[in-house]
């Protein structure tokens, strides 16, 4: 198999950070529209990893997360970005709520010696499917949202990072004692994306 | 004693960005049973070494003293720190607009502690007697004018109660020949009154001087029973169908005819806006005309005909809070109330309230309807619009509430009924900002209403 579909398979950095990326534009608007942070019909439907996919119309966010998704892939390339969390706090007293947090592990081999590796899109596609199927299903378990909130996003990044003047350092708005339910995972063989969701944990009770 | 001592090295590590190894492991350990992940996602390796090897370095007593958990803690939140920078934008992304979702955050939370704080009496705060009142649904014998003066028709005679110090004075008894009155309504100036009479006649009089000024006659050939004041227009809609335009301050005082309706016309009532008029009749029929197309045409022609009510339309209540929103109410055989667009004329709802609609008023401080009903339970009921949810029903009445009507401050709500019995509600609330209002329109009738001359 390798040696017919080769040439089609290769990915590089730059192609894996532009899928990385790209794959948290489409997370971030899918855990807006499923978490009813913006009116449901701000968001249009279109298609995208196989699947019906929807993006915000809302002007201010969809720059928001341009500018989001632009910045992740530069530091996607340069193999600086570790995590990259979407947190949910309410817009009363800024409590968290929800925490999506999606790992990045590097191959630092290819960011260092510009290598490439070989896997196939379907592949990779398949499995941000799986990724995007859970975010849509989580709302069945996740506590409901009965207030208005708002969403911020949090980039872990290597510390020689120089920070670009539109970022600023924050804290990592952790929830005390949260739920934690871990999503699939998927691999460009370049980058590694572990996908977690945790959150406020509402019975106290148990242990 | 394991699950015990790991909620607490969880509770500590929660705090440090390192929380995502034991974020991991506590998932891996407890959401097997509620969350299953595809057997190639699982980390079974990972797993086994946090079960076995991983606890044993974590929890041997011999390491697990307070201060070396909080050293180690700190040894690996600083390490941690050295390697990692967590960033935010300085521009947060904009919060949800809150059209809908306000409306709806404050309809659910927020309304309910002022629905709650906002006691609607259930009886009535005061009730007058009105002897000989006519038990006639298609009249409309009460009226409350913006001087804060109540007039009600009692056969023959009409009455004037003054709300502000509750004195009484009879203005007019007519012949009986002309009489019963089957209509009254005040000027928008409060000192104006129109009768309408069972001759078809109207008589124009000056509650002030206690003088009447004029009587129109020669338009209705039947009784004239629904009027609504224009400026100086009155309008008047009789029993023979016709609704006529009535310039008060001229010779010929009948300057537009609306036809449309085959039977008497019960219900009239013009829009804030003074553009439209909605007119009920007994032949089931809500007419809408428009202003400028009647003047503009000879031929009078309606802008909507609705025939939507199967039973006479006699209760009619324009919104105050939305121009071209009007509620209406049918009769016994009907029984809805009915939202109209009048731009369009789509019926927006209808909701079968059980029983006759006889008179509907909104409130003017809160989105909230209210309408007074006949048999069985002669009730008036307070709708939270638009979700016509009840919120409350107002029983006393022993007989069919015929007419209502509203304080010029908004809040107190006067009912007539067939029980000859005049009762006074404060089921709209107190705004403290409506209360000035009123008072200085008493004082000087004509500081800002130039209507008639």
């Amino acid at each position: 198999m390798a040696s017919k579909t080769a040439t089609k398979d290769i990915i590089t950095l730059r192609g894996s950070a532009a899928i990385v990326s790209e794959f948290f534009g489409y997370a971030a608007n899918s855990i807006l529209y499923n978490r009813g942070l913006y009116p449901e019909e701000s968001f249009v439907r279109v298609k995208k990893y196989g699947l019906p996919m929807l993006l915000t119309q809302d002007e201010g966010v969809k720059t928001f997360i341009s500018n989001l998704t632009a910045q992740l892939s530069e530091w996607l390339e340069a193999g600086k970005l570790q995590r990259v969390v979407l947190v949910i706090m309410s817009k009363s007293n800024n409590e968290v709520l929800e925490r999506w947090n999606f790992r990045i592990e590097t191959d630092g081999e290819v960011v260092e010696q510009g290598v490439s590796r070989e896997k196939s899109d379907k592949e990779i596609m398949r499995e941000i499917q799986a990724i995007m199927r859970q975010i849509a299903s989580s709302i069945t378990y996740l506590p409901c949202l009965d207030e208005p909130c708002v969403f911020d996003v949090l980039a872990y990044t290597d510390k020689d990072l120089a920070v670009p003047f539109t970022w600023m350092e924050s804290d990592p708005k952790l929830i005390a004692n949260p739920q934690m339910v871990k999503l699939h995972s998927f691999d460009t063989k370049i980058h590694k994306v572990d996908t977690l969701v945790s959150y406020k944990n509402d019975d106290d009770d148990d242990e | 004693m394991d699950a015990g001592s790991l909620s607490t090295s969880n509770a500590n590590h929660s705090r440090c960005p390192l929380q995502e190894q034991h974020l991991q492991r506590k998932q891996s350990r407890e959401n097997l049973d509620r969350f299953i992940p595809n057997r190639s996602a699982m980390d079974f390796d990972y797993a086994h070494y946090m079960v076995t090897e991983g606890r044993k370095g974590k929890e041997n007593p011999s390491f697990s003293s307070p201060s070396r958990e909080a050293y180690q803690k700190r040894l690996a939140e600083t390490f941690n720190m050295n390697r990692t920078r967590i960033l935010a934008f300085k521009n947060k992304p904009p919060a949800p607009v809150e059209l809908i979702p306000k409306e709806f955050f404050s309809s659910v939370s927020h309304d309910k502690p002022v629905k709650a704080r906002r006691h609607i009496p259930q009886t009535s705060e005061k009730t007058l007697d009105a002897p000989d009142l006519v038990d006639d649904y298609y009249l409309n014998l009460l009226d409350w004018g913006s001087s804060n003066v109540l007039a009600i028709a009692l056969g023959n005679t009409v009455y004037l109660w003054n709300a502000t110090d509750g004195s009484t004075s009879e203005l007019v008894t007519v012949d009986d020949e002309v009489g019963p009155v089957t209509s009254v309504s005040w000027a928008p100036d409060g000192r104006h009154i129109a009768i309408g009479l069972n001759n078809s006649e109207v008589q124009l009089w000056d509650s002030t001087a206690n003088r009447q000024l004029r009587t129109l006659k020669g338009g209705h050939r039947m009784r004239v029973g629904s009027l609504a004041w224009n400026n100086h227009i009155l309008t008047t809609g009789g029993m023979d169908g016709k609704i006529l335009n009535n310039d008060v301050r001229i010779r010929d005082h009948i300057v537009e005819t609306y036809r449309g309706h085959d039977q008497e016309v019960c219900g009239l009532k013009w829009s804030l806006s003074g553009q439209q008029l909605a007119s009920g009749g007994n032949d089931n029929v809500l007419h809408i005309w428009d202003r400028s197309m009647a003047s503009s045409n000879s031929a009078t022609q309606w802008l909507h005909r609705l025939e939507d009510h199967t039973s006479a339309v006699k209760a009619l209540a324009w919104c105050p809070f939305q121009g071209n929103l009007l509620a209406t109410g049918g009769g016994a055989g009907d029984r809805t109330i009915k939202f109209w667009n009048t731009h369009t004329g789509a019926c927006l709802n209808s909701v079968d309230t059980g029983s006759q609609v006889c008179a509907l008023l909104w409130n003017k401080n809160e989105r909230e309807l209210l309408s007074s009903h006949g048999f069985s339970q002669n009730q008036l009921t307070l709708w939270k619009y638009p979700s016509m949810v009840k919120m409350g029903e107002l029983t006393g009445h022993t007989s069919r509430v015929l007419f209502m009507a509203q304080s010029p401050d908004g809040c107190t709500v006067a009912s007539a009924a067939a029980d000859e019995t005049l009762r006074f509600w404060n089921v709209f609330g107190t705004p403290e900002v409506a209360k000035p209002a009123p008072k200085s329109s008493v004082t000087e009738p004509f500081a800002h209403l130039n209507r008639i001359r």
